[in-house]
């Protein structure tokens, strides 16, 4: 939980620390990424899939206010109710005073990646409402006062150990105990009883469909269901990028999502909601919060592809080991690492560098978002516009003007070399990261270019 | 055909045997090559770290070395890319010819040259290091993400080796972790990717690890070396031009 006051590098120190630990965390998103692969390559059209999710998308990302104003008409002809909030405290606002119109302080939530992008259990629960995830893993991160540190699997970074000893504390489980079966059947007479006595419950988005009006919900364990269905009000909330054009256009998403995300061929629950039941409430909460912006710069735009399948944390060797709280956002991982710094620069200029723009995350990317290359683009626009430290900045100028000088950087390139060889004490000490874990390589008497000029010929 | 060498700076520096190498290996195959005496470096350590906008006077010295070429050549992914992706110029239609004109080693061997044989032997246990701008970034083999049948340029050549036992590794194109700066900057993940890397090569018995990236080759030597392993690494061209 600290580690989100950290930067990402000092985090993941911090997460290094524990080395099994790692290599569990590591071993299992690894299992997990080769799962989808198989899933993968048992669809021949997968590339094409892939593709015509990507120009569904573009075509969604060029038409966004037609497609959204053709969804709100249709949404209200359904009978449902269009809320649009420009940024996280009027989301947080306008499902406060639902809550309030319905008489009720308790609420049942399903997971939401954009309620925890806008901190709404944080201020629910300062007014006084109490909200209880339903989904099990993020039950379990809610119940340690921890964020979720993956988007599909938010408690992913914890042992079955771990969930023991929280179930045992908030649910009064044995102590000590760790078997699966028995913990899950405690979560979920808990959950039951939350199902059956919350007359409001919020759900997330996963697919708005313009065409139709209604919105198609993806869980494994159908708890979105169980509070939508069982309450007096839905709340269904958005960011105004999961619209898509037509009904027909979920057949591509829907076989991409469980593949890329778990290796699944499809979702457990795929939940259409077109309409409120006789007596319900429906209502959608469609927000912006920072989208427009992204939509308006070229570079990044793309990134509102995106669909949370989690395959590019999965496939990210940077995140298996280094923990989705490393990322200090409440998306981890690759795709967050390009979100959050257009919420905020200052803040999260340290994550397009979390990464060695390997190019796995743009590979698995069901919806070819061009992620390394937006990583890249976006330390060029972080450094250019002062929020790297300075001594970096120094350091970056100082290697600029040797290495456009062939005369200095042969001067540089003997004295590194001479230093190393003569007194390698200089280098080899614990002010070096490089030395900390890794020795440095020998450095030869003469230079590629000192040989090439007396032997040339070989 | 004459072919312009480019050395990275780091290989000049603290590797030469990979550039004697890679020149040996270019002349062999019938290359005319020259090495243009005032080069530096590509630039990438500036534009990774996010300072492209730095990168201008290395860009210029390097059109002033590579300008006429009919191929640029060199024995390394990584620098090869960042080239083919970010040289600009004050003379762009030299900078665009040279964008055209780069090729790394391997790729110039099997797609160029056309590399059918090679005079070499290497009677060992060989783990290929497919590093990660040269595989997705210029393509040299194809990538486990993709659904798309395989294939691998550098393991191409290795097959052409005498004695050479080329390992399958159990990631077969996992990052070792390198990264440029982000080598020191985020020292503790690059570290533990550099273990990792490094256990899944050992795990296969591998006598040597190879690639085409000697940046890469050099971190996975520090852990290596810091491990008192006795697994050497030895980069693709040392191993093209091995004589036991
Ligand atoms: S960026 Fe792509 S891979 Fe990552 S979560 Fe979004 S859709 Fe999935």
């Amino acid at each position: 939980m600290n580690q989100l006051n950290l930067d990402h590098a000092s985090a993941a120190v911090e997460f290094n620390k524990d080395e099994p630990r790692v290599d569990w965390h590591d071993e299992t998103l690894w299992f997990v990424r080769t799962k989808r692969d198989r899933a993968a390559a048992q669809l021949p059209e997968w590339e094409q899939l892939r593709e015509a999710a990507s120009q569904i998308k573009n075509h969604v990302l060029s038409n966004m206010h037609d497609l959204l104003a053709q969804f709100e008409e249709n949404a209200k002809q359904n009978g449902i109710t269009v809320h649009w909030a420009e940024n996280a405290d009027e989301h947080n606002a306008i499902i406060h005073k639902l809550i309030q119109d319905a008489g009720v302080t308790r609420m049942v939530k399903s997971k939401s990646m954009l309620t925890e992008e806008c901190h709404l259990n944080d201020y629910l629960t300062r007014h006084g409402i109490e909200v209880i995830d339903s989904d099990l893993g993020e039950r379990i991160v809610q119940m340690r006062k921890e964020p979720p540190s993956h988007i599909v699997l938010p408690a992913i970074h914890l042992k079955k150990s771990d969930v023991g000893e929280t179930f045992h504390e908030h649910l009064g489980t044995e102590k000590g105990a760790t078997d699966p079966q028995y913990l899950t059947e405690a979560a979920r007479q808990h959950l039951r009883d939350t199902f059956l006595t919350r007359k409001v419950a919020l759900t997330g988005v996963n697919f708005a469909i313009a065409e139709t009006g209604g919105f198609v919900v993806c869980t494994n364990e159908g708890n979105a269901d169980m509070g939508a269905h069982l309450a007096d009000v839905h709340i269904a909330a958005m960011g105004f990028e999961k619209i898509i054009p037509r009904a027909e256009h979920l057949g591509v998403f829907l076989r991409l999502l469980a593949r890329s995300a778990t290796g699944q061929p499809i979702t457990t629950f795929s939940s259409h909601f077109h309409r409120p039941r006789p007596g319900q409430q429906m209502h959608i909460v469609i927000v912006d919060n920072g989208r427009s912006r992204q939509l308006g710069r070229p570079d990044f735009r793309n990134s509102l592809k995106c669909i949370r399948c989690a395959a590019c944390l999965n496939t990210c060797p940077v995140y298996r080991r280094s923990g989705g709280h490393s990322y200090h956002s409440a998306i981890a991982g690759p795709i967050g690492s390009i979100l959050a710094p257009n919420l905020d620069m200052k803040l999260n200029a340290d994550l397009p560098f979390a990464s060695t723009l390997c190019g796995s995350c743009s590979n698995v990317c069901p919806v070819k978002i061009d992620i390394h290359d937006q990583l890249y683009k976006w330390r060029q626009v972080l450094m250019k516009e002062g929020y790297g430290p300075g001594s970096k900045t120094a350091a970056m100028k100082a290697m600029a003007t040797v290495l456009e000088s062939p005369s200095l950087y042969r001067v540089a390139g003997k004295i590194g070399r001479g230093v190393l060889r003569f007194t390698p004490v200089l280098a080899e000490n614990r002010f070096n990261p490089w030395y900390n874990q890794r020795e440095m390589p020998e450095p030869p008497a003469e230079s590629f270019r000192d040989w090439y000029i007396n032997n040339k010929k070989v | 055909m004459r072919v312009g060498l480019f050395i990275p700076c780091y290989i000049d520096q603290f590797y030469p045997k990979v550039a004697i190498a890679t020149l040996k290996l270019l002349q062999n195959v019938g290359c005319e090559v020259d090495y243009p005496l005032q080069q530096t470096c590509c630039g990438q350590p500036m534009a990774n770290s996010g300072y492209e906008h730095l990168t201008g006077g290395c860009n210029e010295n390097f059109v002033r070395n590579f300008s006429g070429y009919d191929y640029i050549v060199s024995p390394s992914g990584s620098c090869t890319l960042h080239i083919k992706h970010h040289l600009h110029a004050a003379n762009e239609s030299e900078a665009s010819a040279i964008r055209s004109r780069i090729y790394e080693l391997t790729e110039f061997l099997t797609d160029v040259v056309k590399v059918s044989s090679l005079k070499a032997t290497f009677p060992y246990r060989v783990g290929l290091h497919q590093s990660c701008h040269g595989q997705r970034g210029l393509h040299l083999a194809q990538m486990s993400e993709l659904v798309a049948p395989p294939f691998s340029k550098p393991a191409q050549l290795l097959n052409l080796v005498d004695g050479l036992d080329l390992v399958q590794l159990d990631r077969r194109d996992e990052c070792c972790g390198f990264g440029g700066t982000f080598c020191v900057t985020e020292e503790a993940v690059s570290a533990k990717m550099g273990k990792d890397r490094v256990a899944d090569h050992l795990r296969h018995g591998v006598n040597y690890i190879t690639g085409v990236d000697v940046s890469c080759l050099m971190h996975l030597e520090g852990i290596l070396k810091r491990a008192n392993s006795a697994v050497q690494v030895k980069h693709i061209a040392e191993i093209l031009t091995a004589t036991v």
